[in-house]
């Protein structure tokens, strides 16, 4: 490394933008750090456009809904005269945690989360052991049909199931029908399994690519001994190959709760032929919406997603912690 | 460092990143040589295993079958005939209904669907490339800062923002406008995350010295060297955001009122929700449709396999 060259590089650089004048003393030491201060400050600014934007588009959107909440607008009389906003503390708050539209909503979504998650985990599981069990030729030949439905868009691969599942044009309910089975998807808690079945079959070819990746990277010596030991194919998948993807099995189970528990698309879509068994406050991301665009109070709804951004924090912060205790 | 797990997990990249063909025709015959024995022992297991592989893939498959079976077929067809198998083909009469239906704005979408895409995807992926390699090499004051709140932003859940997003778009003037689709999507922590370690593992320090003693400035090797080195790193976020920004259903249905303004997915829905209320039978456009906005995404995807799968293993590892 030659320090003179960069020296004389950085030289001109620094007095176009330094304009207030260096004190005589110490003069070489700190022409050498005025150097590195302007390279560190050209490497910064690589990094200001997108901490600009950053700052614009997703630190003051948090700002302002924390301040949002704590405001109502009460529209005087009979509206002729401008709205008055005024400042209500946590009146916002307390009325969304009396909200039992909303907390009926949250409670839906968090029994459908109970159950879905684990489904969800367990048949990518299913599937990324099965892939990893055949031939790798095999298995690339597989993997690519297996991950069909996660290149179908979420809204369309909805659109696909809401039409299987119809009386009028779907397959589904005349084969069920010569089973003597009569299933309505769009009824009571059958609309649950409906979505539920939707949401498995849109993200299992995801969470299958994610663990049959860190199924690979398994060293094969280890199945080898196994192997030799005399453990059987099934005995090495569970106390071998599970253990080694537990790390990866958390962090997708986590990543869908998160996802789960702000499902909005599907259950909009299911309610364009429901709407009677899917309400407007089926799911708390639809209560909040409602709240915003129907009903028009965004203050109310500024407060309701601080809560459900909370209930996702809080749901994420204990399953990480039980599944860590759980590794010991 | 998970770079490096991803690639080595990855068949089709060990398979490329080997120098010479015969030690990878060699490595490759010594896997399944491994795998053939293990599969051989067993023979009951082995078609266990092939008959719920393809039980998985008929499940993936079925609905897919379903989607393009009954995009040939006509209204009538459609109600009278079994979903599973082709019966009169009625493709081409059902393409030129969707694009005439509404004076055609079925295209419209589609190029609204194209537009916020590309613009969305070009730009994010820039702004991420230069924010990623100047976190990556560089060190200076609010470096640190920087990274924790790029983390810490993922713990956001997009909910939270989507209200007080709506008010700024708003108060900015770009609620209901093109812009409110592409601006926003330029600064994304994660693709920044995406390109910070891409380019730990793609960009050697000592090259970066090397260019400077040949006196090349701080931008111009950016420029010049950084960017090529990226490639594979701008690939992947430009392909993950597009497909997203396809995809998109939540944004554009709170922050877009005009119908001509929507992408494709919201139209979509609009016509799902249309068809079942009214007299109008929508049923037939909507399918085709969905057929015709599906086609450009597998397409895409299955030419692009290898980035968004790095991608995507890396997004779960973070």
């Amino acid at each position: 490394m030659s320090s003179a060259t960069k020296t004389s590089e950085a030289g001109p650089a620094r007095s176009a933008t330094r304009s207030t004048p260096l004190p005589s003393a110490g003069r070489r030491p700190r022409r050498r750090m005025s150097w590195r201060h302007v390279q560190s400050l050209k490497g910064a600014s690589f990094t200001w456009p997108f901490v600009a934007g950053f700052a614009v588009f997703t630190v003051l959107p948090v700002l302002l809904g924390l301040g949002q909440s704590f405001f109502t607008v009460k529209s005087s009389g009979l509206g002729f005269s401008a709205a008055q906003t005024s400042f209500t503390g946590f009146d916002n708050f307390v009325r969304a945690l009396g909200d039992e539209t909303f907390w009926a909503s949250m409670i839906r979504v968090a029994i459908y989360a109970a159950v879905m998650v684990p489904v969800t985990m367990m048949v990518s599981l299913t599937m990324a052991l099965l892939l990893d069990a055949v031939r790798r030729r095999v298995a690339n030949r597989f993997r690519l049909l297996l991950l069909i439905p996660y290149m179908i868009p979420g809204i369309v691969a909805t659109m696909i199931w809401l039409y299987l599942y119809s009386p009028n044009v779907g397959p589904i309910r005349p084969v069920l029908a010569l089973v003597g089975l009569d299933v309505n998807f769009f009824a009571g808690n059958m609309v649950w399994v409906g979505i539920g079945n939707l949401v498995v079959w849109g993200t299992i070819g995801f969470n299958m690519l994610i663990l049959y990746g860190s199924l690979q990277a398994v060293p094969r010596d280890v199945f080898e001994a196994a192997r030799v030991d005399g453990a059987s194919e099934v005995r090495i998948a569970f106390s071998i190959k599970v253990p080694y993807v537990r790390g990866t099995l958390v962090l997708t189970g986590l990543l869908s709760i998160i996802g789960t528990l702000q499902i909005f698309a599907e259950p909009t879509l299911f309610r364009t032929v429901s709407p009677e068994t899917i309400t407007k406050d089926f799911t708390p991301t639809m209560v909040i919406y409602n709240q915003a665009f129907q009903v028009g109070n965004l203050n109310y709804a500024a407060a309701l997603s601080i809560i459900l951004a909370l209930v996702v924090g809080i749901a994420s912060a204990v399953i990480y912690r039980l599944a860590n205790r759980v590794d010991k | 460092m998970s770079l490096i797990d991803t690639q080595i997990a990855d068949p089709d990249l060990l398979d490329a990143g080997s120098a010479s063909p015969r030690g990878s025709a060699r490595r490759r015959r010594a896997v399944e040589h491994d795998a053939g024995e293990m599969a051989g022992r067993r023979g009951g297991s082995k078609w266990v295993v092939i008959i719920g592989l393809v039980a998985f893939a008929l499940y993936s498959i079925g609905p897919a079958w379903w989607l393009i079976v009954s995009a040939t077929k006509s209204k009538q067809d459609l109600f009278t005939t079994s979903g599973l198998w082709f019966s009169h083909f009625n493709l081409f009469e059902n393409l030129a209904s969707l694009f005439s239906y509404q004076n055609g704005i079925f295209s419209l979408w589609l190029w609204n669907s194209t537009v916020y895409a590309v613009l969305g995807s070009l730009g994010q992926t820039f702004v991420a490339l230069a924010a990623g390699y100047g976190l990556a090499m560089y060190r200076f004051k609010g470096r640190g800062a920087t990274v924790a709140f790029i983390i810490a932003s993922f713990l956001i859940p997009s909910t939270l923002l989507t209200i007080p997003s709506y008010l700024l778009y708003v108060q900015l003037g770009i609620y209901n406008t093109i812009w409110a689709m592409i601006v926003p999507a330029f600064f994304s922590p994660f693709a920044v995350y995406l390109a910070k370690v891409y380019t730990e593992g793609a960009m050697p320090s000592e090259l970066m010295e090397a260019a400077r003693i040949d006196g090349a400035g701080e931008y111009r090797i950016f420029f010049r060297i950084g960017l090529r080195l990226l490639t594979t790193a701008g690939a992947t976020i430009f392909l993950l955001h597009f497909v997203g920004s396809w995809n998109g259903f939540f944004g554009p249905l709170v922050f877009l009122r005009d119908s001509d303004k929507w992408p494709v997915m919201l139209g979509l829905y609009s016509w799902l929700q249309r068809g079942v209320d009214s007299t109008v039978d929508l049923t037939s456009l909507v399918i085709t449709g969905s057929l015709v906005a599906t086609i450009p995404m597998v397409l895409l995807m299955i030419a692009m396999q290898r980035y968004w799968k790095s991608g995507v293993t890396m997004g779960s590892l973070k």
